[in-house]
Parts: C-alpha cells; sequence; structure tokens
C-alpha cells in the first residue's frame, strides 16, 4: 500500500477526466440522449469490482449476499445499457426509410 | 507474460474500446458501431475478471450473471422511447447501487481490525458507498417521478435545505470518524443509510422539467462512485470508465444548465415550480379575459398545406401523447405536397438530454431534418407556419423580453417570429414554471385546443381531404 501506487492512479483518473471531456464535447446535441445510455451502460463496468469481491475466498455469507446482489445489478446495467443504446442508434437515419415493420397488424397501410 | 499482465492488457483493450466507443458517437453513422465496440470491451474486461487467479465461487457468480443478463435485455427491448428518461435514471441508480454494495463488501473484507485500512483505501470505500447510495436513491426517486408514480411537482417541506444539509454532513461525519478511528461494518452502514435518505429528499423537490438536469447530474455521480470503487480494488479499468462517465454526465449537465440560463445550484436547489407559482397564479386570473384564437383541425390543415415552409416545435406534451408517429405521419403528408417541413430542437424539450431527437428517430424522422436552437432560429423569420406541439416554456418570448419573468434569460425558439403561429395544447393551463406564455395572445398565433396525438390525427385527416 505504497503512496506510489495512489499516486499513478490518481494521474489515470485526471488525465481520464480530460480524455472524456475531449471526446464528449464532440457529440452532438442530436446524440445526447444514446450518449447517456451509452455511458450508462459503460459505468456498468462496477460488475467488474462486483465479480472481484464476490469472488473473494472464506467471507461471511451476508457479505457474500451483498457481494451477489451487486453482480445481478451490475449485469442488467451493463446488458440492458448496451441493448438499449443499440436499439437507439439504430433508429437514427439520415434519409426517411421504409416504415419498420411493426407488431401490430398495419399491413393495411401500404403506400398511398 | 504473466496471467496478471495478459488481464492488465484485456483491462487496456476495454480502456480502449469505451473511448473509442465514446468517439464514435460524435456521428449517427459511426454510433452504432462504437455501441458494439464499446460492448466487446465490457466483454473482454469481464471475461478477464473471471479468469483472475484466486478467483473463488465462480459458479454463483455465473449463475446470477445469467439470471440477470435476460432480465436487463428484456427491460432494454420492452421500453418504450417516451420511457426513456425513466430508463436511464433507473440503469444510473443500479449502477450506484452496486458501487455502494461493493465499497460495503470490501470494507468488512478489508477491516475485521481497527486500522488496517491505509488512509486512501477507507476514503475511497466511504465515498464510493457515500455518492453510490445517493446516486442509488436520487435516480429511483427521478424513476417513480417520471414514471408518475409520484408527482413529477416540486415536493417541498420548511426547513428542507437546513434538513438535506445537517443529513449530508452527518453522513460525511460518520465517514469521517470511519477514517479516524473505528472500522466497523456498522459505521458503513450508517453512511449508506444517510446518504439514501439524502439521496431520496434531494430529488423529491426538484420539478419535472428540471429533470434534464437531475439525471445528466445522477450520471455524473453514478461515474464517480464507480471511479471510487476502482480506488478502492486498484484497478484502472473501474477508475478511466468511472472518470470517463463521470466528465460525460458533468458536461451534460453544465450544458443542460446553460440552455435554461440557471446555475446548477438554481436548479437543485430552487425548487423552480414552486417558487413562480404565487405570482403566476395571479397573472393567470388576468389573462383570462383577453381574447385566445382557437381554431378547427380543418382552418389549420389549411395553413399548413398552403405554407412555403413549416417549422414543427415539439416538446414534453408529444412524448406524453405518444405523438410522434402521427407528427412524422402530418409532415409527411406535407411534404407531399411540396412544404419543405423542418424540426426545431430545444436543448431541454422532455425529459432527459436529446429526448426529442429519440423519439422522433423513432418515428423514422431522417435526422437532417432536425435543427439545434442556434440553426433554427435565424430561420423563423422566413417561416410560413410555426407548429408548436406540446411545448411551452421553451417558445415563451417573456424569456427575451421581460426581465420580471422568472424564465428571464433563458435561450428560446424564437417561434413568435414566424408569420403564424399554431399551438397545439391540452388547455390554457401554464408550462411547467408556472408562468404565462403571451405567445398564446399574439395575434399572429392561433390555438388547437386536445390531445397532442388526437389533434395531429385529425389534422392528417384533414390535409389528406384538401
Amino acid at each position: 500500500m505504497t503512496s506510489g501506487r495512489l499516486i499513478v492512479e490518481l494521474t489515470v483518473l485526471v488525465l481520464a477526466i480530460f480524455v472524456g471531456f475531449e471526446v464528449i464535447s464532440k457529440v452532438p446535441t442530436l446524440l445526447h440522449t444514446p450518449l447517456m445510455s451509452g455511458t450508462n451502460a459503460i459505468h456498468g463496468i462496477v460488475l467488474v469490482g462486483a465479480i472481484v469481491v464476490a469472488g473473494l475466498p472464506d467471507q461471511a455469507t451476508w457479505i457474500r449476499i451483498v457481494a451477489l446482489a451487486a453482480v445481478a445489478l451490475g449485469t442488467m446495467n451493463v446488458v440492458g445499457g448496451f441493448v438499449v443504446t443499440d436499439r437507439m442508434l439504430e433508429m437514427f437515419k439520415k434519409r426517411a426509410a421504409a416504415p419498420p415493420a411493426r407488431e401490430a397488424p398495419s399491413s393495411s397501410r401500404q403506400e398511398r | 507474460m504473466s496471467r496478471q499482465d495478459a488481464i492488465s492488457l484485456a483491462y487496456l483493450a476495454a480502456i480502449v474500446s469505451f473511448v473509442l466507443a465514446l468517439r464514435f458517437l460524435s456521428s449517427p453513422t459511426t454510433a452504432r458501431l462504437g455501441n458494439w465496440l464499446g460492448a466487446g470491451g465490457m466483454a473482454v474486461a469481464i471475461a478477464a475478471t473471471l479468469a483472475q487467479r484466486g478467483l473463488d465461487h465462480h459458479v454463483s457468480i455465473l449463475v446470477v450473471m445469467l439470471v440477470s443478463a435476460p432480465v436487463g435485455a428484456f427491460a432494454a427491448r420492452s421500453v418504450k422511447m417516451t420511457a426513456m428518461p425513466q430508463m436511464v435514471a433507473l440503469f444510473n441508480g443500479v449502477g450506484g447501487g452496486a458501487a455502494a454494495l461493493i465499497g460495503l463488501a470490501e470494507f468488512h473484507d478489508q477491516a475485521p481490525e481497527p486500522g488496517r485500512i491505509a488512509f486512501n483505501v477507507g476514503l475511497s470505500t466511504v465515498l464510493s458507498a457515500l455518492i453510490g447510495s445517493i446516486s442509488f436513491a436520487g435516480s429511483l426517486v427521478a424513476f417513480a417521478k417520471l414514471q408518475e408514480l409520484v408527482s413529477g411537482r416540486p415536493i417541498t417541506y420548511p426547513g428542507q435545505k437546513l434538513g438535506n444539509g445537517l443529513l449530508i454532513a452527518a453522513a460525511a461525519g460518520v465517514g469521517i470518524a470511519i477514517l479516524a478511528g473505528p472500522q466497523e461494518d456498522g459505521l458503513l452502514i450508517g453512511v449508506i443509510a444517510g446518504a439514501t435518505l439524502f439521496g431520496v429528499l434531494f430529488v423529491l423537490p426538484i420539478g419535472g422539467a428540471d429533470m434534464p438536469v437531475v439525471i445528466s447530474l445522477l450520471n455524473a455521480l453514478t461515474g464517480l462512485a464507480a471511479a471510487a470503487t476502482g480506488f478502492v480494488l486498484h484497478n484502472n479499468v473501474l477508475i478511466v470508465s468511472g472518470a470517463l462517465v463521470g466528465a460525460s454526465g458533468t458536461l451534460l449537465t453544465l450544458l443542460m444548465g446553460r440552455a435554461m440560463n440557471r446555475s446548477i445550484g438554481n436548479v437543485l436547489f430552487g425548487a423552480f415550480g414552486q417558487v413562480a407559482a404565487g405570482p403566476a397564479a395571479a397573472a393567470a386570473a388576468g389573462t383570462d379575459g383577453q381574447a385566445v384564437r382557437s381554431a378547427g383541425p380543418e382552418d389549420v390543415a389549411i395553413m399548413l398545406a398552403y405554407a412555403k415552409r413549416v417549422v414543427i416545435v415539439p416538446g414534453y406534451g408529444m412524448a406524453v401523447a405518444q405523438a410522434q408517429h402521427a407528427v412524422r405521419e402530418l409532415a409527411d403528408q406535407l411534404e407531399h405536397g411540396g412544404v419543405d417541413v423542418r424540426y426545431a430542437i430545444h436543448p431541454v424539450a422532455g425529459r432527459m438530454p436529446g429526448h426529442m431527437n429519440v423519439l422522433l428517430a423513432e418515428a423514422n424522422v431522417p435526422y437532417p431534418q432536425l435543427h439545434e436552437l442556434e440553426e433554427i432560429n435565424p430561420e423563423f423569420p422566413r417561416t410560413d407556419v410555426a407548429l408548436v406541439i406540446g411545448a411551452n416554456d421553451v417558445t415563451n418570448p417573456a424569456a427575451r423580453t421581460s426581465p420580471a419573468s422568472p424564465i428571464y434569460g433563458m435561450p428560446i425558439l424564437d417561434v413568435d417570429r414566424a408569420a403564424t403561429i399554431v399551438v397545439l395544447k391540452r388547455g390554457m393551463s401554464p408550462g411547467f414554471a408556472g408562468i404565462d406564455n403571451e405567445l398564446y395572445l399574439d395575434p399572429k398565433t392561433v390555438m388547437l385546443f386536445g390531445d397532442a396525438k388526437d389533434s395531429v390525427t385529425r389534422l392528417v385527416a384533414a390535409v389528406k381531404a384538401l
């Protein structure tokens, strides 16, 4: 637990914040909602931390339950975040395409 | 190369993929690929973690993951686009909650005897528990408000600011006590409980139209909580990802604040709607006598069909009525008739950043037709009809003209500069800010009352019948 490690970690943090500002300031307002849900998916990375803690050997049962709960939350976060972002981004089109097939039987409304 | 090195390299690959995923979001044509790249990086990071030496209980971890993954996927697949703000709030909360739980579990593991935790690790643990819990509870309240499980209006009680301040100070105080002295689970649970209660009380007084700011802020908080867990576990991929999310949330929070011309502090502690309600109610009574021009769908259809240029201004009302598909149908009809149709998107229209863009994209509106405020405002003087659908405060000329107005100085869409303004609205009730909109009394304005979807559907029929 040297302080050198902390300094390295702080360096990483600060540089990452700068990279974050730099990259995200280029995202157009058009895509701000996918940006939110995309970063939502990325903070699902807490799943990695949850797995590490849940995988510690020899721990109290209640702690194992807490850690596994974190694994569950993290998994939902990751999977849901990426899936919903993909769903959203799929919709952004440059030209009007044929309306996507809906579940409802609305095929009677064809081209007019 | 040791296994640990390989795992670290895998984490580096994940970091690169996340940065690229955000970079690719700078254009709608590359954004989807970027998202897949990010997902791939995430898969690599998870696989590397599972391969870590000394990791135990693989079976229970995998079972939990296999059970919860479809839950997340199902929620993400089935959610309606209009419910996206709720969904984002929920995922924020889930991530924050996970961070807080990791802090608690790791604390217990490291601190059986007092004084064993190094200061920096202790601090990061307390921070991940504190920030994670605020984000968890605050996001759930935001979710409940957006889902209308609780009122979207600001909920206030006397002494709120003082109470909240004392509460968060107490939670932080217990956190400091943990760092200084007894490292007991009970104290950290106390921090989590205090921060959770604070999260609830802190979001409750914030009204619906301020949600874009709140959701962005909670997003930033969850990112910071994730970064804090990275310091606890000495894990770079957590630190970097958390920092990226924190930066994104902070940037969006500032942008939203600027779009409302209000400081973040004012949004968070102002309980805006409440404050403005008094004078606005009195003003509303005064305008009742004045004439508002209202028209039927047939009249409006004629105005639209014979216009050269129409700008559609959507707001939260369009989202509530789920009118986006009908709106696009109307635009199609008009374009068939040779009308130039564009959409004007205010940055804070709706309940989250970019809300209107997503809804219109869902309705298959090509994104080059969606225009930002700075782009479209010079176009209004050349516009024949501005069609305002369920938007209110973002079109209120008082923001430009009346220094006494609570929204004075907020950048608005200059619809009043169009030749004719058609406003689709349910009734004459004032907008969220509780302020009267003088636009409705403008002689150039025509009101079409009714549910947005209903009205637009009737307009489509009327245009077709011409």
